[in-house]
């Protein structure tokens, strides 16, 4: 489904991400580790075309789309859920949500029916449609920026470090949501994680990044148990 | 409590009664004639309202659109075109250049926004002063016709030789122009422009072509502020190069802020407020504009969403609090209590 050759993106001169190559098939559940600053969300931005990539292909259900604005890339069913609950805080709920349909305008019946699957997910969401999305806590507020990544009824989600900054009761909610994100709705998740302990619990294989550069792949269960990433991401 | 009547129909309906019964009740011409004018500048304000209050981004250049409107119905008028063809025409030609200007400045953001359309605005006017040929120069185009009649079947014509006639005419456009932005604004288009205002690059994210909205909210803005000045050119009969000057663009900011931005209410408000009170200042001269300067800066760091803006916030809290007295309980809204959840 999502195919990366050899991407290389510059920020400010610097090689943020480094001939980074990726393959992720339909229905997987990947997770992507890395420490601060290893280039994560360098990466998700590149994918979901905020970045463009000086070098490499990106292609996504077999069409290049390294070169598309970001809107184009979104309505391909490409959603990026962005790092630090990106929200629009003086909007409602309600109006957060319907912006997240916004590439399914012409489909208010669906996008009704999405609505319904997200307040099942989250009922708090439900409850407080009405309320400004920046008065929310911090694990509400990761709540509506998955529930408005889900809006546009993706094939593919990123999710990008949803577990920054929250309590570890928070995590484990947001944990299980995911989880039935990549299960029961069927979507294509990548996941994007420094919280590694959470990440390999749930999803079926990871990625390894550090400075910029892919450095390890493999079955979650099998990285669990990876001396390297027991020494660097688990405290073990 | 008044407060919760202002969302009832009712206050709308009994507004537009006072609005029909104006001419009844002015005192005397002169009041009327900054009645009209105020309902002129309402058009503009609101249209500058959707670009800067919905959309949230600062144009500037806003004079410079109400002058092109103003130029273009005063020379097509004079050259023999009816008004209800000059008009349409005049807006649309504002809303071309407004797009051809856009696709360079709507690529920068903030103040460069500002400085950049602020520049259209006083190039509008400098070439209004010195393109003597066509536009006059700063004597400007004087002698402009009142707007064409309307024939009507029986009853001969309508014609808008009477400063009442006028006021409705203006009245009129004031409520065409508030329908759109209504429209236009509880759309998903509107909640796009909205998105764009709080939140750029996670709009972006979402799939909302940015630049695409904001050139929308743009032409759209530009297009009614051409509008207001083609009806005040031929209301007003002249026209001159401080028709299309930046202190005007100033003066509906004023207003636009003072009332409250991004509501619907609040241009309206502030267009007919602010003038009126400054009729009535009138035996404090010069010294009224320091009062007004006084008062925008109180305004924009106590009600940062100025008049209207103020009242709903008001009129939220008076719910709360009479929910809470009936549920006697803290209202979800207000409490700020965090969830038990979390």
């Amino acid at each position: 489904m999502l195919k990366l050759k050899e991407v290389t993106t510059v920020i400010g001169g610097f090689a943020a991400i480094r001939n980074v190559s990726l393959e992720i098939e339909k229905g997987e559940f990947v997770a992507l580790l890395g420490s601060n600053g290893a280039g994560k969300t360098t990466l998700f931005r590149t994918i979901a075309g905020v970045l463009k990539p000086a070098n490499g292909s990106i292609e996504f259900k077999g069409l290049k789309i390294n070169k598309l604005p970001p809107h184009k890339i979104v309505a391909l069913g490409l959603s990026l859920c962005p790092e630090g609950r990106q929200l629009f805080p003086q909007l409602s709920v309600y109006k957060n949500l319907m912006l997240g349909a916004y590439t399914r305008r012409k489909d208010p019946k669906g996008v009704q029916q999405t609505l319904e699957q997200v307040y099942e997910l989250f009922p708090i969401l439900k409850e407080r449609r009405n309320q400004p999305a920046g008065t929310f806590s911090g694990g509400q507020q990761q709540m509506l920026a998955i529930a408005r990544a889900l809006m546009s009824k993706p094939d593919m989600l990123l999710l990008d470090e949803p577990s920054m900054g929250l309590a570890p009761l928070v995590v484990q909610k947001i944990a299980d949501a995911i989880k039935s994100i990549s299960k029961e709705m069927g979507t294509t998740v990548f996941l994007s994680e420094q919280n590694a302990n959470m990440a390999l619990m749930i999803t079926d294989r990871g990625y390894v990044l550090e400075n910029g550069k892919l450095v390890l792949s493999g079955l979650s269960r099998e990285l669990r148990n990876n001396d390297m990433v027991k020494k660097a991401y688990l405290g073990a | 409590m008044v407060l919760q009547l202002i969302k009832q129909k009712w206050f709308y309906l009994a507004i537009l009664a006072i609005a029909l019964a104006v001419p009844l009740l002015v005192p005397n011409r002169y009041f009327f004639q900054i009645i009209i004018i105020s309902c002129i500048f309402a058009i503009a304000t609101l249209s500058m309202n959707l670009i800067l209050g919905y959309t949230g981004q600062a144009s500037l250049a806003h004079a410079g659109f109400f002058g092109i409107g103003a130029y273009g119905v005063g020379l097509m008028t004079k050259a023999g075109v009816s008004f209800w063809l000059a008009l349409p025409a005049s807006a649309l030609l504002a809303a071309l250049v407004g797009f051809l200007i856009g696709i360079p400045t709507l690529r920068t953001r903030g103040s460069y926004f500002a400085i950049a359309t602020l520049c259209f605005g006083v190039i509008v006017s400098i070439i209004a002063g010195n393109w003597v040929s066509l536009t006059g120069g700063h004597t400007g185009v004087v002698g402009i016709p009142r707007p064409s009649p309307i024939p009507l079947p029986l009853a001969g014509e309508i014609t808008f030789q009477t400063q009442t006639a006028q006021y409705y005419l203006v009245l009129a456009f004031l409520l065409l122009t508030l329908f759109v932005m209504h429209r236009l604004v509880y759309s998903l288009q509107g909640l796009s422009f909205m998105a764009v205002r709080n939140n750029e690059v996670l709009a972006d994210a979402v799939g909302i072509n940015t630049f695409a909205t904001k050139m929308l909210s743009f032409v759209v803005a530009n297009f009614f502020a051409a509008l207001a000045g083609g009806i005040y050119a031929s209301i007003i009969g002249s026209i001159s190069p401080s028709t299309a000057s930046y202190t005007l663009t100033f003066n509906w900011l004023v207003y636009l802020l003072l009332g409250g931005a991004a509501t619907l209410s609040g241009p309206i408000a502030g267009a007919f407020a602010i003038p009126i009170l400054m009729e009535y200042m009138q035996f404090l001269e010069e010294y009224r504009q320091l009062i007004f300067g006084a008062l925008l800066i109180v305004v924009i760091i106590y009600f940062p969403r100025g008049l209207m803006g103020g009242l709903a916030s008001l009129r939220v809290k008076a719910v709360n609090y009479s929910h809470r007295r009936k549920a006697g309980v803290p209202s979800a809204a207000e409490s700020g209590k965090p969830d038990q959840a979390f």
